[in-house]
């Protein structure tokens, strides 16, 4: 099984790994989004989202990453939020 | 002075990160093209950290430099200096004790429109960064190389490069690779030319192997293509030859994957 291991092996080599992390690098170089940015729109999302909901803050992930877009197989940016809900509140029921 | 002769094109040769090669590909593009029978000048944008003229060991022919030619100091023909071992290829040293603000796009733009009357190509050695050196490099060009080696950092400020040029309408850049160590991209630890090229989305214009010859060729102040044993030189000169308009297959520098690799990818795609 040694040749499936090598195989493997190839899909984390580092080049893949430098490519992997040079891709989502470009995507805030090219949108020109800084951290303090993300942290703001972050900031807000929370401040709506808690008049509707408990969530998770400390693990409310909010970062721009590629996606392919509808129409054709070119790459856009996209926003992209993971907000875990701890518990609905009264109001959204 | 040629009569009629149809207007020189001039290049910018660009990277954002330092070190990764923009004078010795400047130095050995240019000479490979006067080699080929063209007419090329070749001007140090790198003002205050002058460069090419080591490289090209005419260090000691210099007498005026083209910060001297835009303050009037001496004339453009006083500030040429001729490479005695190629026919047609010249030099336009950068000043040492002066710093980028020295000059502005507007001259340099001047001085490449002057150029362009009496050489067939005006390559211009573009300073590291992006910041007032880059913007009189690039103002009088009409096209860009962008080089890079593999490396994170490099691609990484050469896509930033690629966008500031085509913020100053400078369409179309082509990328040179240099620098690729065939041994590491077989074992998948560096990135091999595809991968660069779909990540920045730009035409491939050439793929230099990293090579001891130049350094050596460096050290003694004569371009690699001038050395026929010298990978890199025939690289070079291949580059030359594609922005001549010929078709020149890129040196075989890709990774071969081997019969097994290959009989194992066919059957866990089968799955």
């Amino acid at each position: 099984m040694d040749l499936f291991r090598s195989n493997m092996r190839k899909s984390a080599s580092s080049k893949n790994i430098a490519k992997e992390r040079l891709k989502l690098v470009l995507v805030h170089d090219r949108v020109n989004v800084s951290p303090t940015f993300l942290e703001m729109i972050k900031g807000d999302i929370i401040r709506v989202i808690s008049d509707y909901m408990e969530i998770d803050e400390d693990s409310l992930e909010v970062k721009i990453t590629k996606t392919k877009s509808d129409e054709g197989d070119t790459m856009v940016p996209a926003l992209v939020a993971n907000i875990p809900i701890k518990r609905m509140k009264g109001a959204a029921r | 002075m040629r009569e009629d002769k149809p207007m020189g094109e001039v290049i910018v040769i660009t990277s954002g990160k330092g070190g990764v090669g923009k004078t010795t590909a400047t130095a050995n593009i240019g000479t490979a093209l006067a080699v080929n029978g063209k007419k090329v000048v070749l001007v140090d944008a790198d003002i205050g950290l002058r460069n090419l003229d080591v490289v090209m060991g005419l260090e000691n022919r210099i007498v005026y430099d083209v910060v001297d030619v835009m303050e009037g100091i001496c004339r453009l023909r006083q500030a040429l200096i001729k490479d005695k071992r190629y026919p047609d290829l010249f030099l336009l040293p950068a000043a040492q004790t002066k710093d980028k603000n020295a000059i502005s796009p507007a001259q340099m733009q001047e001085l490449c429109e002057r150029l362009r009357q009496e050489f067939d190509f005006v390559l211009i050695d573009c300073p590291a960064g992006i910041e007032q050196g880059f913007k009189n490099a690039v103002a009088g060009a009409d096209g860009a190389i962008v080089v890079t080696t593999p490396e994170i950092s490099a691609v990484r400020d050469a896509d930033r490069i690629i966008g500031l040029l085509e913020a100053s309408e400078l369409r179309n850049p082509k990328l040179l690779v240099n620098r690729v160590r065939i041994d590491m991209v077989k074992k998948g630890d560096m990135m091999n030319t595809e991968d660069m090229i779909d990540i920045l989305a730009i035409e491939l214009l050439g793929v230099v192997p990293d090579d001891e010859s130049i350094v050596v060729s460096t050290n003694r102040g004569e371009p690699a293509v001038g050395d026929n044993k010298s990978m890199a030189g025939k690289a070079f000169n291949n580059i030359a030859l594609r922005i001549l308009g010929n078709e020149v297959p890129f040196l075989d520098l890709e990774v071969d994957e081997g019969f097994i690799i290959k009989l194992i990818k066919l059957i866990s795609n089968k799955k």
